[in-house]
């Protein structure tokens, strides 16, 4: 495996997004909570629009609305003003501040200010959960799991032993997160799962509407876990200061099992056997028998998997999912770029590559400029991530399997299912589909081309015979 | 739900005609925690300019800014397409501290060396307003360095709305079109051709309306911006008239134009039958009439022909139904109000992200009494007034139609993602295909949570 890493000073066509977006997700994943970010205006129509396309629904999200005047002078009124306008519309029990660039860079101390607001304003019951999330300072990633700390480290109180599970869940899809509760529910484990957005960003129509979407981690579920048995974190490739598992085991003692996002078979092998140690549970036939229909699966279609060179890409906990049942599939790996991805989880990336009989790139800081540079060098024939990847088919024709987030062209990037032994099968038939329609749209043009040379088959006419 | 107006400072942005005297406010900054659907500067500069088809788009800031912009645009381009590329400097911490000049340099030097462009726009975001890099003399420096033209867009994300950032970018293209050399400053107001500014040529549209404009025998010189060029753009002064379909993002420009160079201007709209053969008659009165006149009245003749019989069709179908109109510009949504009438929907809730103070008016001389107009409004706003007002549709952008389905009403796109063109006639009939597509859809018969299965 080649490393490589360019020195450049632009990024040209970015291959992430910033921090306070990746902060917006959990905390819709939290019941009763609302987002306010602090900044200008812009930031939070950007991200509302992004998760709007994903998700399609609607998402409301506040801004501080920080103009010139806020930018010289402090911003603090108008985060108190946005605070007081949020409380009025929505009634939140949970609001989530999050910063942008601009709220660092002139130095607002959003700490401070929230729990003067809750000072000034006599507020008992509401819970403020401020987090520092400069644009420049780390992927959407690093958000996601950094407000998942800060939300566990605001609520989380000393709890007698339960024997509940705290299941962290990364950023999957709302269809994963029901998958993940119908695998915990198949099994008979009480969990508590944070974040829980199966329901809130993805509402089923109904013939009312409210403002706040049903459903979410319920408030006291999240201060009971420092009580639980252990914590299965959905974090591999997370540095452990951003990780609200490796908080309640430094702070409360909550045995904590990092976890892949159970994709493939071995990570969902990994999670369910992890939970029947933690548990004394069984893995019921049922599950078993799901299991046995991806193992058949993945037969069926080895040999057509096995033609495909596959470029990865996104958040890092998804891509090192995904790398792996690529790995276990021989989809083999030739580019594989987790943006943002630092520290330890290069040597993740590094040692889980280093099994594959082919040559990969592992890029953790890159654009897809270089993604398209090198999956072309690789002869890549399949990309896996989100919609953005679309421009990997445009200009080399290399065909986009859409998974992670976000998925803005195509609808239902909230019904995508790839968690569990079901949920792998699904995604190793959209690869499988993919690389056959590929060779079904190109093989007779590419072997006329290969073999035919302009000679005239010797063959007697129909109607000579 | 009388909760929506209880936000202080908003009762002045929201008005109901014939019930209140008082003046819509508008062209405001946004409230706090309003939960407003609008952008910031940077975005109104972007959006703009973007449609430059040869020019790089170097966005100075993080890599948010610049990831959340990427070719989001349905601008089509006819030759080049560099502008469909997102550049960053992707600025950290570090950066942060230290300034980002130099970074900024090293990413023009970059650039330049890998696409050869005639023209670099640098935008600036929030942070760089605030750090304070100067944008003019790295601009300065790149541009005699290169020998190219390097010019910076001041459309730091909080100094305004997302309307500054029209302005923004109007003074960036003023820039870029200001005659070099006297030869061209001679040449100013001579060609026989007119700018067509505030087309954006999403799905087409500007191809659409230069396709009219040549059969009535009008040439277009330059369109700000879409489907643009450099060269086309250094051109842009020798033109007799500026049209100008998107007042809001380019009646500024104009007005500089108008004041610079003594080119007139006019404000023109090519949504729906009425609009486009007025705009056809007035151009062609604009610049002398006669043949001209004789020519875009065959036009009208012969596109209406066409398309009549088929927005009747659709006509019959849509009569008694209501619209709610959110869109950015105010031109669009007065244009919008007339083409509802010619389909028989009435528009009984108007807005706009960034309207002016005289599109509100045009606006309020439409409506029936009765009608809500709101500026800059909210999802929570949209809601109670869709449903007050008993509005069977919205018209809206990507953030508006989530929420218009989760109330059970019909949308149409009116945003600038969108793959079909809504200008002159054939806009005219996609856009009754699409009322009638998203009214007359079967889904409502069955959107009812439980059915009967819930008794």
């Amino acid at each position: 495996m080649a490393d490589l890493k360019v020195a450049k000073s632009v990024s040209e066509n970015p291959c992430h997004m910033c921090m306070p977006i990746g902060g917006i997700l959990p905390l819709k994943g939290v019941e009763g909570a609302m987002v306010l970010i602090h900044g200008s205006q812009g930031c939070s129509t950007y991200m509302r629009r992004t998760m709007a396309e994903h998700f399609n629904e609607p998402v409301d999200v506040g801004s501080s609305a920080l103009n010139e005047k806020g930018t010289v002078y402090g911003g603090g009124e108008n985060l108190k003003q946005a605070l007081d306008n949020i409380r009025k519309v929505y009634d939140p029990r949970l609001i989530g501040i999050l910063t942008t660039c601009l709220a660092e860079t002139i130095g607002e101390d959003i700490e401070r200010l929230a729990a003067e607001y809750l000072a000034e304003r006599g507020l008992a019951d509401l819970v403020i959960v401020p987090v520092s999330t400069p644009g420049y300072g780390g992927s959407q990633a690093d958000g996601y799991y950094l407000a998942l700390r800060r939300i566990v480290a605001a609520l989380a109180q000393p709890t007698p032993r339960h024997d509940k599970i705290n299941i962290i869940a990364a950023n999957v899809s709302p269809a994963d997160i029901r998958e993940l509760k119908r695998l915990l529910a198949a099994m008979d484990i009480e969990y508590t799962l944070l974040p829980d957005f199966a329901d809130t960003l993805d509402r089923p129509y109904s013939d009312h509407y409210t403002k706040m979407a049903p459903g979410g981690t319920p408030l006291d579920a999240i201060r009971a876990m420092p009580g639980a048995a252990a914590t299965i974190e959905m974090g591999v490739t997370v540095p452990p200061a951003l990780s609200p598992g490796q908080l309640l085991a430094d702070e409360y003692g909550v045995a904590l099992h990092r976890l892949p996002i159970p994709i493939g078979v071995a990570a969902t092998d990994l999670f369910l056997r992890t939970l029947r140690e933690i548990t004394g549970r069984k893995v019921p036939a049922g599950v078993l028998a799901e299991r046995g229909r991806l193992l058949d699966a993945m037969i069926d279609s080895h040999k057509h998997n096995f033609a495909g060179r596959s470029v990865i890409f996104g958040e890092p906990e998804m891509v090192y999912a995904v790398t792996r049942t690529c790995l276990e599939n021989g989809v083999w790996p030739t580019v594989v770029a987790a943006g943002g991805a630092g520290g330890e989880a290069v040597s993740l990336f590094k040692d889980v590559l280093a099994a594959s009989p082919e040559p990969s790139y592992f890029l953790s800081e890159t654009d897809f400029a270089e993604i398209r540079f090198r999956s072309a060098a690789a002869g890549a024939n399949i990309a896996i991530g989100p919609s953005d990847g679309r421009y990997l088919t445009e200009k080399e024709g290399i065909p986009l399997v859409r998974l992670g987030f976000p998925i803005l062209d195509r609808m239902g990037g909230q019904r995508i299912l790839s968690v569990g032994y079901t949920g792998t099968a699904n995604l190793l038939d959209r690869i499988t589909n993919t690389l056959l329609d590929a060779k079904h749209h190109t093989y007779r043009t590419r072997i006329y081309d290969e073999f035919y040379k302009g000679r005239r088959l010797n063959l007697a006419p129909a109607q000579a015979r | 739900m009388a909760q929506a107006v209880a936000i202080d400072g908003r009762q002045d942005f929201i008005t109901t005609k014939g019930r209140q005297i008082s003046r819509l406010k508008c062209d405001d900054d946004s409230i706090a925690g309003a939960v407003s659907q609008r952008a910031c500067v940077y975005c109104g500069a972007r959006v703009v300019l973007n449609p430059i088809t040869d020019a790089i788009h170097l966005v100075h800031g993080p890599i948010g800014c610049a990831s959340y912009t990427w070719d989001i645009r349905g601008s089509l381009t006819s030759g080049e397409d560099l502008y469909r590329n997102s550049f960053s400097t992707d600025l950290k911490e570090r950066d942060i501290i230290f300034g980002g000049e130099k970074k900024l340099a090293a990413a023009i030097d970059e650039l330049v060396a890998k696409y050869s462009p005639k023209l670099v726009f640098i935008y600036s975001t929030c942070i760089v307003g605030v750090i304070g890099d100067d944008l003019e003399a790295v601009a300065k420096a790149a541009a005699n360095r290169h020998g190219i033209e390097v010019i910076p867009v001041q459309s730091s994300g909080f100094a305004g709305n997302k309307a500054a950032g029209y302005r923004a970018a109007c003074d960036a293209l003023f820039r870029l079109t200001a005659p070099a050399t006297p030869a061209e400053a001679a040449l100013v107001g001579k060609d026989r051709s007119i700018n067509y500014l505030g087309d954006f040529n999403l799905a087409g549209e500007a191809w659409i309306i230069r396709d009219y404009l040549a059969q009535v025998g009008v040439d277009i010189n330059a369109v700000f911006t879409g489907d643009s060029s450099y060269g086309e753009l250094k051109k842009a002064t020798r033109a007799r008239l500026n049209i100008i379909q998107c007042a809001g993002s380019m009646v500024y420009l104009a007005g500089r134009m108008e004041e610079a160079y003594g080119i007139p201007y006019m404000h023109v709209s090519f949504l729906g039958l009425a609009d486009t053969a007025d705009s056809l008659r007035r151009i062609a009165a604009a610049l002398g009439g006669g043949s001209l006149s004789e020519r875009a009245e065959e036009l009208i003749a012969r596109e209406t022909a066409k398309v009549q019989p088929v927005i009747d069709g659709y006509r019959a179908k849509l009569a008694g139904k209501k619209a709610a109109v959110y869109v950015g510009g105010g031109f669009k949504a007065i244009s919008l109000i007339k083409q509802f009438r010619e389909l028989g929907v009435e528009v009984v809730m108007v807005g706009t992200q960034t309207g002016r103070k005289e599109e509100y008016e045009t606006i309020d001389s439409l409506v029936a009494d009765g009608t809500v107009i709101l500026d800059d409004a909210n999802p929570s706003e949209l809601e109670k007034f869709m449903t007050e007002q008993g509005a069977d549709l919205l018209v809206g952008g990507v953030k508006e139609r989530p929420l218009a389905y989760k109330l059970g009403r019909a949308f149409i796109d009116h945003n600038h993602d969108r793959k079909h063109p809504l200008s002159g006639y054939a806009g005219a009939v996609n856009f009754a295909a699409e009322v009638y597509t998203t009214l007359c859809s079967p889904v409502w018969r069955h959107a009812k949570m439980g059915g009967d299965l819930d008794g």
